[in-house]
Parts: structure tokens; C-alpha cells; sequence
């Protein structure tokens, strides 16, 4: 537990160092929610039932913009061959890791995600549950997203296949996250996208360090 | 009990495999001529004409066999690349890569003829009925696990990626399954529901189950043509495959 913090407060540490990556993606979220009115009108009715969908899909994008950079500096200057030879548990910290991933990109998302939502004229209990669904999400595409890091690590157009692989695998979360948000637009619960959400990251908080573990040990042979 | 074992490995090692799958090779596929034909006839000459669809419906044999394929091969394929990941066995990684570009083919496929079966049936090339999306998100599965393999040079690493990636997938198929049915449940009305169809004539539903024989004969046969073409790939450096008639001509 004690190593996993210790990557954590590590990792935090060299994102502040270099405040612009962790911008980037912020501003990346903000600039691709904006567009979507300006392509499509600024029809209020129209555009507040689609701002859970474009919320969503804009922080599925943000998020996918850190996950290249998320093994490949400590690839390259050999932390990660420590980190799988060292004596703590290698999923441990690369718990660790993921954890500080989403601590950097996906809770400024959630933090934000209210504000813009107001651009979009949610009302209060749409942009509470706004908040929650990312809460219990964005750790969620951290923990998938992490997978596909693991294995497109080092490889030629790493990127893009990056997004080909886990794109797809973010279609539940996507569809739970802003369906949590839709039904409390049209005056139903949310309880049970937020159940099925919480109940997607229990099982990916148990499976996914472990994969990406597996899949960076193959990386690293 | 160790010779046993010995026998069932046998085929496991890619020198014995090699032959075995040529001598394979022609019986699947005189079979799958076989199971088209006869299918094909069913569907074209003795089937009766549906009622409500009308000749149009005909897709039908070629369509849900495809569908069905597109699912099952992704599982076969999920099987052994784990198996090749967990015993570390090279055929079975081979074997899992051979069945990829069908299973995408078979996923392509069924998309296809689904279009140009809504067209005439639904007015729409395409509707965003939850069994149209969850195929479209398989066939983007298959696309990224053949393009992970392809851009991995190191085949050995190429395997392990395309396993893990493959398993993750099968945990996640489900999930996309059951998620995206719910989306569609919520968002529209069951506008068009395929599972309300009037229930089949006999005869259609033997054409249909004939065409799935044949299209898993195919689809054994190709993945045999591809494994052997595999092998000599990636053995090409050994002893045996320089013996080989067809590699010394």
C-alpha cells in the first residue's frame, strides 16, 4: 500500500512539473464540448438532450489523450524494468500508476464537467448526477484505457491503435454514464446506470491492474 | 498415462500439424461445397416465399449464418490465444491469429447482407438496433486485435498482446451485449424487432441450419489454409520446412 502512494505522490509530482500535459487534456475537453454546438446550432432544446452525450464523449477523448504518455516516459528511462523487479507487486504499482492517471486527468474532468454543463442548460440534479456518473466513470476509462496502454507500449503508431483498441471497449461505460445523466433529464432515477457503473468498476478495479500488469510484463521481455 | 499424453500433444508442435491440416484441408472444403449447395438450393428453390417479407427474405441464409459465425469464431479464437498464453503452446497463438481475419470477414458480412436486407424490409440501410450495434462493436474488436498483431514485428510478443487483448475482449462482450440492449430499449421503441418474426417454415429454418454447416466448414477450411501459411512463415528458419516438397520447389 505504502509503494503504491509512494508511485502515486511520485507521479503527481512529475505532473505538476509539467503542468501543460495535464492542460492539454483539460482544454482539449473544453474546446470539443464547445464545438458541438457550433456544428450542430444553438437550439437550447436540442442541445439539452444531447449535452450528456457530448460530455461524455468528450471526457472518453480526454482521457484517451493521456493514456499514450501513461508507460511509455517510464519505459524509456527503464523505471518500469525496476518497477517488475522489484519486490513489492508489480500490480500494486501499476495500481499506483493509474490511480495518479485518473487523480490528473480524470478528476479535473469531473470538477469541470458541471460548469460546462451549464452551457448546456442542466439543471441541478441533472449536473449532481453529471458528476457522480463521471465519478464512478472516469476511473472506469482509466482502468480500461491502462490495458491498452500496457499493450500498444513502444510500438510503431502506438497512438491510433491506442484508440482502436479501447474505444470500443468504453461502450458501457459511455452508455451508463450518460444514460445516468439522460433519465434524470426525463424525470426517472438514475440508480440503476449508477448501480451497473459502480458495480463495471468494481470488477475493473479487481481485473484491469491485473491485465495491464500481465500485458506490460509482455512488453517488457 | 504419459504416453497418452504424449499422443495428445502430438498435433501441439507445428511440424505435425502442418501435414495433418493439408490432409484436412480438402475434406472441409468439400464438405462446405457440399452443405452451399444443398443450402442454397433450400433456400432458393424450395423455401417458400414469406408472406410478409416476400422473396427478400432470402438474405436470411446467408446472413444469420454469418452472424452466428462472426460470434462463435471470436470465442474460438479468445480459446486459443488464451490456451497459447496460459501453456504457452505456438500453434494455438497461431491458430487464433488464422481465425481473426475470418471472424472480421463473417462480422463484415453480416452488416452487409443485414443492409441489404433492411433496406427492402425496415426503408433504412441502417438502424441503430441494439443487435446492428453490438455486431458493428465486434467487428471493431476484430479490427483491433488484427491490427495490434500487425504492428507488433516480435511475433512471440504479437501473441501475448493479441491473447490478453482477446480475453479482455470476451469479458467484455457481454457487457457490450447486454449494455447497448438496454441503450436501445431506452432510447426508441421496439420499432423493429427481429424477434418477433413469424415463426419459420421448416424448410427454411433446415436451409438455414445447412447454410451454418457450410459456412463453418468454409470457415475451418480458410483458418486451416491460414495456420499452414503461418507456420511456414514464422518456421521458415527450421530443418523440416526446407525439407518440404512444395518450399524446395
Amino acid at each position: 500500500m505504502n509503494a503504491a502512494i509512494a508511485v502515486i505522490r511520485r507521479d503527481l509530482l512529475l505532473a505538476m512539473r509539467r503542468k501543460s500535459e495535464v492542460m492539454t487534456a483539460l482544454f482539449f475537453f473544453i474546446i470539443v464540448v464547445s464545438l458541438f454546438p457550433l456544428g450542430i446550432g444553438p437550439e437550447p432544446v436540442l442541445l439539452k438532450k444531447i449535452a450528456p452525450g457530448i460530455l461524455w464523449v468528450a471526457a472518453l477523448l480526454a482521457t484517451m489523450l493521456g493514456l499514450a504518455r501513461l508507460f511509455a516516459p517510464d519505459h524509456a528511462d527503464g523505471t518500469l524494468e525496476q518497477m517488475a523487479l522489484s519486490p513489492t507487486p508489480m500490480g500494486v504499482l501499476i495500481a499506483g500508476k493509474i490511480a495518479a492517471h485518473w487523480i490528473t486527468t480524470g478528476l479535473p474532468l469531473v470538477l469541470l464537467a458541471p460548469v460546462l454543463g451549464i452551457q448546456f442548460d442542466l439543471d441541478g440534479a441533472a449536473l449532481g448526477i453529471l458528476v457522480v456518473a463521471l465519478l464512478l466513470g472516469t476511473p472506469l476509462l482509466s482502468l480500461i484505457g491502462a490495458i491498452g496502454a500496457a499493450l500498444t507500449l513502444g510500438l510503431r503508431g502506438g497512438g491510433v491503435l491506442l484508440s482502436l483498441l479501447v474505444l470500443p471497449l468504453y461502450v458501457p461505460t459511455l452508455i451508463f454514464g450518460a444514460g445516468a445523466v439522460e433519465m434524470v433529464v426525463s424525470g426517472m432515477s438514475a440508480a440503476g446506470h449508477l448501480s451497473l457503473l459502480a458495480a463495471m468498476l468494481a470488477l475493473a478495479l479487481f481485473f484491469a491492474p491485473w491485465a495491464t500488469t500481465a500485458a506490460l510484463r509482455i512488453a517488457l521481455e | 498415462m504419459n504416453n497418452r499424453l504424449i499422443h495428445w500433444f502430438k498435433f501441439a508442435s507445428p511440424q505435425s500439424f502442418y501435414p495433418l491440416a493439408g490432409k484436412m484441408i480438402p475434406w472441409f472444403w468439400g464438405l462446405a461445397a457440399i452443405f452451399f449447395v444443398a443450402g442454397l438450393y433450400i433456400g432458393f428453390f424450395v423455401a417458400p416465399t414469406d408472406f410478409q417479407q416476400g422473396e427478400g427474405y432470402r438474405i436470411i441464409f446467408v446472413h444469420v449464418p454469418a452472424a452466428w459465425m462472426s460470434m462463435f469464431i471470436y470465442l474460438v479464437m479468445a480459446f486459443w490465444a488464451g490456451l497459447g498464453l496460459a501453456l504457452n503452446t505456438r500453434l494455438s497463438s497461431m491458430m487464433a491469429q488464422a481465425l481473426a481475419p475470418t471472424g472480421a470477414i463473417m462480422a463484415f458480412l453480416s452488416l452487409w447482407t443485414g443492409a441489404w436486407w433492411g433496406k427492402p424490409m425496415w426503408g433504412a440501410w441502417w438502424v441503430w438496433d441494439a443487435r446492428l450495434t453490438s455486431a458493428l462493436i465486434l467487428f471493431f474488436l476484430y479490427i483491433g486485435f488484427i491490427a495490434l498483431q500487425a504492428a507488433i514485428d516480435d511475433a512471440r510478443r504479437a501473441d501475448k498482446a493479441g491473447a490478453i487483448l482477446a480475453l479482455v475482449g470476451v469479458v467484455n462482450v457481454p457487457i457490450i451485449y447486454f449494455s447497448v440492449q438496454w441503450w436501445n430499449t431506452l432510447h426508441q421503441g421496439a420499432s423493429v424487432s427481429l424477434t418477433r418474426a413469424p415463426t419459420m417454415a421448416t424448410t427454411m429454418l433446415w436451409g438455414m441450419l445447412i447454410m451454418a454447416l457450410a459456412f463453418w466448414m468454409y470457415s475451418i477450411a480458410v483458418a486451416l489454409m491460414r495456420v499452414r501459411a503461418i507456420i511456414l512463415e514464422r518456421e521458415a528458419h527450421t530443418e523440416w520446412v526446407k525439407e518440404l516438397p512444395e518450399v524446395k520447389n
